[in-house]
């Protein structure tokens, strides 16, 4: 908590405050010591914690299993090799029973999105004061450690996925099969407009139902976690254990839910209706 | 909700760790993991051989014990057989022998017989000579009535 005695609106927008570093208005670069300030930056400014946190656990991620894959062996897998060998396992089936086309990306993205999504929801699970209390020991007044919640965070995932996604329509399909597909159904070419504005919001809605229902779950969750770290002491072990435990099957379930859409566009991407 | 530079550092951050997931780990794992249903399904096979070859081996095993005991078995009978020829022949002989045996002891006899009646035939001759040279009580010219005897003793 940055100041003693903090009401509870301040207490929930200081926790929803990522840490930002950005341009000033008035002209030059710094942190932003308040939500106002930082609102004023727009576009040109940077959540210096939900960068780091994100780019932390997908180094954690690609350096775990970096490490595995350097000395994976055919022979008898030990530890981790086997918890590693089996989400692999997992994100593989997915992507064989969900992507029908050739594409030597997919699964590998799919392993990406799956581990990276999940580790940066695991980060939920950390309790909302710890790490923001260490910080502000340090003299850093903002951190949101769930990078989750930050929907610049999904919606870059998926905005990624759909760029990903038109690259692979246009490359597979071509740049008529591609328009032919936003133009020419569902009512055949007489009703052009009117078929492009049905697929074109259809399309577009696919990032963004992807990116925001990953920070809409995420955040509901932490902020629940907020709002029960503002009970009496008495009262937190009987509501956030039970949401804990729950929350885990949000975490894992979010991750997948993210993984599979991902594959199932690039499936549609690469497959003619 | 603002949106702002961090989005385009995260696009960029998810692109590159794509990136060094495909080329660096993904294959690795997915290989090994390959390599190892490989091996296991090798093995499998190879197991399933071994069994098919073992069954194969004891059937053989079982048809050479077979052929053994039948040859042994063919083997005592010409035994039994080759014995029981031996024994025949050697009685055949053995009483083949005993009938030579017994016709040169016949032979024998018969000659000794001839020869007993030869030297009785002589003996008898002096003895009618004697006899004879007793009744007449004088010495009969030996040389004049020898043919005469010699002729006496033929007829006996």
């Amino acid at each position: 908590m940055a100041s003693d005695n903090p009401s509870v609106p301040e207490y929930i927008g200081h926790h929803l405050q990522n840490l930002v570093y950005g341009k000033f208005p008035e002209g030059g670069w710094g942190f932003a010591h308040s939500a106002a300030e930082a609102k004023s930056m727009g576009f040109w400014a940077i959540h210096v914690d939900t960068i780091g946190w994100s780019l932390g656990l997908g180094f954690l991620f690609l350096f775990l299993f970096r490490s595995i894959a350097k000395r994976a062996v055919a022979r008898e897998p030990s530890g981790l090799q086997n918890a590693v060998e089996m989400i692999v396992e997992f994100v593989d089936q997915s992507v064989k029973d969900g992507f029908h086309g050739a594409n030597r990306l997919v699964a590998p993205m799919a392993l990406t999105i799956f581990v990276w999504v999940l580790l940066m929801n695991t980060m939920d699970l950390v309790p909302v004061d710890l790490i923001p209390w260490l910080a502000s020991q340090l003299g850093i007044h903002y951190m949101k450690v769930v990078p989750t919640t930050d929907p610049n965070a999904t919606l870059g995932l998926s905005i990624s996925v759909f760029i990903l996604m038109i690259i692979f329509s246009l490359k597979v399909k071509g740049v008529g099969g591609f328009v032919g597909e936003l133009t020419l159904q569902p009512f055949g070419k007489w009703l052009i407009p009117f078929n492009f504005i049905l697929e074109g919001v259809g399309l577009i809605a696919k990032p963004i139902s992807l990116g925001l229902r990953l920070y809409g779950n995420l955040f509901a969750g932490e902020l629940i976690f907020i709002m029960i770290a503002l009970m009496p002491f008495y009262l937190q072990f009987l509501l956030s254990v039970p949401w804990a435990i729950f929350h885990i099957l949000v975490i894992v379930l979010q991750a997948y839910i993210f993984m599979m859409l991902t594959i199932v566009y690039m499936n549609m991407a690469h497959e003619a209706h | 909700m603002n949106i702002n530079l961090t989005l385009l550092g995260q696009m960029i951050s998810f692109l590159i760790f794509i990136g060094f997931c495909m080329k660096y780990v993904w294959p690795y794992i997915i290989n090994a993991m390959e390599e190892r249903q490989a091996r296991i399904s090798a093995g499998l096979r190879d197991a399933e051989r071994a069994k098919q070859e073992l069954k194969q081996a004891q059937q053989k095993a079982h048809e050479i014990v077979a052929e053994a005991k039948e040859q042994a078995g063919k083997r005592i009978e010409q035994a039994n057989k080759r014995a029981e020829q031996v024994i025949d022949e050697a009685k055949l002989k053995a009483r083949e022998e005993g009938e030579r045996l017994k016709a040169q002891a016949q032979t024998e006899i018969d000659q000794q017989i001839q020869e007993a009646k030869q030297e009785l035939k002589s003996k008898v001759a002096t003895l009618v000579v004697m006899g004879a040279e007793k009744i007449l009580e004088k010495q009969v010219d030996k040389s004049v009535h020898d043919r005469m005897l010699t002729g006496i003793a033929s007829d006996l």
